[in-house]
């Protein structure tokens, strides 16, 4: 098999034994998570909406960044597997007292954790995590700085094969700030991986990264244009404090250059779907009707995170 | 002490002598070259055959972490790190804590390196007071208590009209000004040059246009002023062409590269190794050649090791929280070698970029064998491999990112004064 020895995510047998990012991840690890959260899919419907795929597992919500959302899904996820989850706002204790990452990790990892799901301000964070664990140990990246965050571009995946089934036909826009967004590169790497042959950035140059064409993507300033036939729209959240510095005039100018609203999103095809990472800034990025409208995704995308977060920690458990 | 070294293949780039040829020490000085002065007897000879003998090493970069940040390094374990890397002559950095701004900082420095017995040390003073960028210090006492030249290291600084003034003001005492050409705002933040890879990682990028900016402004500031100006560790190729025009003006200014820049780029970021977290940083991979090009062609007069020991706490961060820098001393030999191997450089014109030209930038007499001169000596293996782990280094900071490389070029002995001040313990294997 097939193994990069400078892949720290891969296993000496090529299979998954953290996910950091979807970068440099072989497609086939990618469908083999949607199609395990495809079947995770239906549990969520049951009744009783627990496996015990994790029993007895002990998983940490390690999160020295808050997060509400992302932390509740991966929650959820981990108790339907019957895991056992601790939740841990590290920005909140130890790291005001002086402690370090790894310190708090290797405390941690005393207290026989199986899994760490790990959201950290800094790009690179889970890496440094997971090369310093025990191998028996875990780790999920959760969102780290602006560099990934792997199950949103997956659970992103799972809403756009649900809609349109096939990524091979498909062209596909990102709109937004690209340029802070982990969700974006996570995302561009997924749809990369998986076949997709048109992935467009939309964005004003001060919210794109350098080089952003080495990603594999088409680069629009000019969102009408960008929006053009494309089967799906993924809009990004435009953090307020964007609008403090000089990357931005306002959040108006914004809002009607690339905000989202029903005319522009008329440019695209009629079936076309749109879909938003959350938390969402109504009139911002995106207008209340297209948010709420028909062609809006966003709350299924929430209802198949559980899915893909309890894929991912299946999969990394059996491994 | 006598030393007569025999046998070795002699290369001192600023005699333009490369051929088997003996040569002979006493009272502290080169005596003899090819032949002995009258009536000479050794007390000691050391076989150099199949060993390379030149001047020893003169480092344009060394930071020795005193005082200040001895839990990183010590002046001990850094000047034992010194002499087992060949180098006999180096330049210290102001940025220690509290900063070099005081003469009287300065001249203990000056006395704990002297009574260590080991490598030259040569204090790079402070340009502003505590580094801050706004009160010039007192350049000629400091000068007058050792300092040769005058820095900003990292600090930045970022009122012109300031850096207008120190360059106008150290001129006066015809006092070399160094600085390393990076605008603060332009690399707010920055960790990783802006390119595919911090696109990637989404590093915060550090842009080239933060160093030519800043070279600009430097180089417009230099000729109003007239002053010396030494531009430390460029990045960029651009930045080159900029400096290569200015000289071909007249300018006189002269530039150095650190030696971990000759052959990283931003590639070996790889996975968020914090030893490659550096500043500036790892450019890419056109930026790279264009050094390792310049170095040759002598536009980068001289290369260092930027020397920088780092504790393990302050480098197991995120990259971005990583304290930056490489330790370099006991590679600085090495990895000049094996850029010289890899682009076809002659080995005299490579070792003349990390003894006399680095000397010529400094302004000291050193980094040549002539007969009178202090016997300042390294005589190495050239054919010598050995692995660069954590154990081999005698420097405290272990942070490199060519761990796990397989060198070529061992130190077998560093004569300073006509001292043997260090000996390889064991033979290095050769191939």
């Amino acid at each position: 098999m097939w193994l990069d020895p400078k892949n720290p995510q891969l296993n000496h047998n090529g299979e998954l034994h953290h996910l950091l990012s979807l970068d440099g991840l072989p497609a086939s690890i990618l469908w083999q998570i949607l199609d395990t959260a495809k079947s995770f899919a239906g549990v969520t419907e049951r009744e009783v909406k627990k496996v015990p795929l994790l029993r007895g597992k002990a998983v940490f919500n390690l999160f020295f960044e808050p997060s509400t959302r992302t932390r509740t899904t991966f929650e959820i996820a981990a108790k339907r597997l019957s895991a056992d989850v601790i939740n841990l706002a590290i920005n909140i204790s130890s790291q005001t007292k002086g402690e370090t990452v790894l310190d708090t990790v290797a405390n941690l990892a005393a207290m026989q954790a199986d899994m760490f799901i790990v959201r950290h301000a800094a790009s690179g964070a889970p890496y440094l995590i997971a090369k310093h664990v025990a191998p028996e140990i875990h780790v999920v990246n959760a969102g780290d700085g602006r560099h990934a965050h792997p199950t949103q571009g997956l659970l992103d995946m799972f809403t756009i094969r649900h809609y349109k089934h096939d990524f091979t036909q498909l062209r596909v826009a990102i709109v937004g700030d690209i340029l802070h967004s982990r969700v974006a590169r996570s995302q561009i790497q997924a749809l990369s991986s998986l076949g997709c042959p048109e992935i467009r950035v939309i964005a004003p140059k001060t919210l794109l990264p350098s080089n952003v064409e080495s990603l594999g993507v088409r680069v629009y300033h000019e969102m009408r244009e960008g929006l053009k036939d494309v089967d799906v729209v993924m809009m990004l959240r435009l953090q307020n404090e964007r609008m403090q510095g000089a990357l931005l005039a306002s959040a108006q100018e914004f809002f009607k250059y690339y905000g989202l609203t029903e005319d522009k999103l008329e440019l695209a095809k009629p079936d076309a779907i749109v879909l938003h990472p959350g938390p969402m800034n109504r009139g911002v990025e995106i207008d209340s009707s297209v948010a709420d409208g028909q062609q809006s995704v966003i709350l299924p995308q929430v209802t198949f995170g559980i899915a893909i977060r309890m894929a991912v920690m299946s999969i990394l458990a059996g491994n | 002490m006598k030393i007569h070294i025999r046998g070795g293949r002699l290369i001192d780039p600023k005699n333009g002598i490369d051929r088997v040829q003996d040569v002979y020490i006493a009272a502290g000085k080169i005596v003899g070259i090819g032949e002995a002065p009258l009536g000479y007897t050794a007390n000691r000879i050391i076989d150099a055959t199949e060993l390379v003998v030149c001047p020893g090493l003169v480092d344009l970069s060394a930071r020795l972490r005193e005082p200040g940040f001895e839990y990183m390094a010590t002046l001990e374990s850094e000047m034992e790190a010194a002499i087992a890397g060949g180098v006999t002559s180096l330049a210290c950095p102001p940025d220690t804590d509290p900063p070099l701004d005081e003469p009287g900082l300065v001249e203990m420095l000056k006395f704990r390196a002297k009574t260590l017995n080991r490598a030259r040390v040569y204090p790079i003073g402070a340009l502003t007071q505590s580094l801050q960028g706004a009160r010039l210090t007192e350049m000629a006492e400091l000068r007058d208590s050792g300092c040769v030249a005058f820095s900003q290291a990292d600090a930045p600084l970022t009122d012109h009209q300031v850096l207008f003034l120190a360059m106008q003001y150290a001129s006066t005492f015809d006092i070399p000004v160094w600085l390393r050409p990076q605008d603060p705002a332009l690399a707010r933040n920055g960790v990783a040059h802006d390119g595919q890879v911090a696109t990637r990682l989404g590093l915060p990028p550090i842009p080239v246009c933060a160093e030519t900016a800043a070279l600009s402004i430097i180089l417009l500031l230099a000729h109003e002023t007239g002053a010396r100006v030494h531009l430390c560790r460029i990045s960029s190729a651009e930045g080159l062409e900029m400096i290569s025009r200015a000289k071909g003006q007249g300018l006189p200014i002269t530039c150095d590269i650190a030696i971990h820049h000759v052959h990283l780029s931003e590639m070996d970021i790889g996975y968020f190794d914090p030893n490659c977290r550096v500043l500036p940083p790892f450019r890419s991979e056109r930026d790279r050649e264009a050094l390792r090009r310049a170095l040759a062609e002598g536009t980068v007069d001289a290369v260092c090791s930027d020397h920088t020991p780092v504790d393990e706490d302050a480098k197991q961060l995120p990259f971005s929280e990583a304290e930056p820098g490489t330790t370099g001393l006991e590679l600085l030999l090495p990895l000049t070698l094996k850029w010289a191997s890899e682009s076809g450089v002659p080995l005299p014109i490579a070792l003349s970029r990390i003894t006399s030209d680095a000397a010529r930038v400094l302004a000291i007499d050193a980094g040549h064998l002539s007969i009178g001169s202090p016997a300042d000596v390294c005589i190495f293996d050239p054919a010598g491999y050995w692995k660069v782990t954590p154990a081999a280094l005698k420097s405290q900071g272990k942070n490199t990112p060519f761990i796990g490389y397989e060198v070529c070029g061992k130190v077998s002995y560093t004569i300073i004064d006509g001292q043997v001040v260090y000996e390889a313990a064991t033979a290095s294997s050769r191939r």
